[in-house]
């Protein structure tokens, strides 16, 4: 009878670890940055069918980076339970701290139990009805949650974007000023070589503050030509 | 309904449907209203009762507006009720019956058209619609053979046909497409009478909203259960109006002077206007 394996629980969590942040970092970046008026996510998508960005609820809005079929059912199971508690409560009772929440318990049981790791990074974000109660929530593979402050990048480069986020993101920025900033970092530290990305690479949506009820919208390959020149 | 604690039910992470009726009914069917009540008795008295809808359509879409009493037996239990509403962004839905159950109906009718949108990426066609209202509506059948009833009726804009169009329902979930008008509740036979004495099919938004409200005050001159504008009090009928651009309801600025000149109308022809009678003389 052979004896099984030892494998030490500090090696295990390391290498499902490694595992889940290489499969997120072959991914294209996502950002999410919060400007005058809500919540804008960009993401280098070319895809117009398979999201990485999408609605949850009324003010909330959910962007993820690594492999699609795992995010997709993070997502679903997001909006299912945004919808039964806006439908069994209030349509106000729904926040994205409680979404956070699930999604955090949810990936670190996956994280411990499963052999497999989800390799997904995922964002929460929430507008609020003034800029200081705009939340966004970064949850990683093994169910951390961070409570970032103005701005998120997730995904290959993140934290060349970060920095640079760091140095050039400032609060109060109009759309536009924050969609051309963010388009310019995923150009520019997105692939190998510097990049101008097109409208038709990017997905684009936000969380518009002034907005009644559903305050999630699509930007349009038209109306974000428009918005870069 | 899950504790906030632990992690997502299996139920939520599995691959299922896009319907939220569907999902409700596997996860927390205690949130759906009942189905069939334990008693033999006429219930039918116990609660609410919404009256009269009307809807039209024209080029321009289509047009429904609903009176705002609710009636217990010979009271008047509400004199403000909404019973128009919007459905998701290019329909509307009316409700007739039982007031309770009816508005439950809407609230989860208008989260099942939210919820597949978010889930698929894309709107249900307008027949989708009307068939997932079916579906629902065939949930309240029991309920609907002990007196609690529900009738609801759905319009909006068909953006794959580029026109209005309207829906009827009996509480049996059986739907039928209307041609141009209909109307339901107790006061709907006059309704619907008034309606087609004035209806053509080339009206403006504006005139249909018109014919709509002098509808709604010729089924409130007929039948008791039926509200007519309230001047003294503000309370106008709801009118929801569904286009090209989307669905809205019009707000009291706008609904305002168009119901004072229907009243100062009536009040110089208590019967309403007269219809010309083409080629007879």
């Amino acid at each position: 009878m052979s004896t099984p394996y030892y494998v030490a629980p500090e090696q295990l969590i390391k290498d499902k670890a490694d595992y889940a942040r290489k499969g997120i970092a072959r991914g294209r970046s996502v950002i999410v940055l919060e400007y005058v008026d809500g919540v804008l996510f960009v993401a280098e998508n070319p895809s117009r069918a398979l999201h990485k960005i999408s609605e949850i609820y009324d003010r909330i809005g959910f962007a993820a980076v690594g492999k699609y079929n795992e995010f997709e059912n993070l997502r679903v199971a997001g909006v299912r339970l945004a919808d039964m508690r806006g439908y069994s409560y209030d349509r106000r009772d729904v926040s994205g701290r409680s979404l956070a929440n699930a999604y955090a318990q949810t990936l670190g049981t996956i994280f411990t139990d499963q052999p497999k790791p989800y390799e997904v990074e995922i964002v929460v974000a929430e507008v609020g009805t003034e800029p200081n109660e705009d939340q966004l929530y970064r949850l990683s593979f093994d169910g951390s949650v961070a409570d970032e402050q103005g701005y998120v990048a997730m995904g290959g480069q993140s934290e060349a974007i970060s920095n640079a986020l760091a140095e050039q993101w400032t609060q109060g920025m109009d759309l536009a000023a924050s969609l051309k900033l963010a388009v310019r970092l995923l150009g520019e530290f997105g692939g190998e070589a510097q990049r101008a990305l097109e409208p038709s690479q990017l997905e684009v949506a936000i969380l518009d503050r002034n907005r009644p009820r559903r305050t999630f919208i699509r930007i349009n390959s038209a109306r974000l030509a428009e918005l870069l020149t | 309904m899950t504790s906030s604690g632990g992690m997502l039910p299996p139920a939520f992470l599995r691959n299922g449907s896009p319907s939220f009726a569907d999902f409700l009914a596997d996860l927390a069917p205690d949130l759906l209203t009942a189905r069939l009540l334990q008693s033999t008795i006429d219930t039918t008295h116990l609660a609410p009762h919404g009256t009269t809808i009307v809807s039209l359509r024209g080029t321009f879409g289509a047009v429904m507006a609903g009176d705002r009493r609710a009636t217990m037996g010979n009271v008047i239990s509400q004199r403000d009720i909404e019973k128009v509403f919007l459905a998701d962004e290019h329909s509307m839905i009316g409700i007739a019956g039982t007031a309770g159950l009816a508005i439950e109906l809407v609230r989860l009718f208008q989260v099942e058209l939210e919820h597949y949108e978010k889930i698929e990426g894309l709107q249900l066609s307008l027949d989708g619609k009307a068939n997932r209202l079916s579906a629902l509506l065939r949930g309240n059948l029991g309920m609907a053979m002990q007196g609690l009833a529900v009738v609801p009726m759905f319009a909006g804009y068909d953006l794959d046909r580029n026109r209005g169009r309207i829906f009827s329902y009996d509480v049996t979930g059986g739907r039928y497409e209307e041609h141009d008008y209909h109307a339901v509740g107790s006061g709907s036979f006059f309704a619907k009478s008034s309606i087609k004495k004035m209806y053509r099919e080339d009206i403006s938004a504006e005139q249909a909203t018109a014919i709509a409200l002098e509808a709604l005050y010729d089924a409130a001159d007929d039948d008791s259960a039926t509200g007519g504008p309230d001047l003294a009090r503000g309370i106008y009928p709801v009118v929801a109006i569904s286009d090209s651009s989307g669905v809205r309801l019009l707000n009291d600025d706008a609904l305002t002077p168009m119901v004072q000149t229907i009243v100062a109308g009536r009040q110089r022809r208590p019967d309403g206007p007269l219809v010309d009678l083409e080629g007879q003389s």
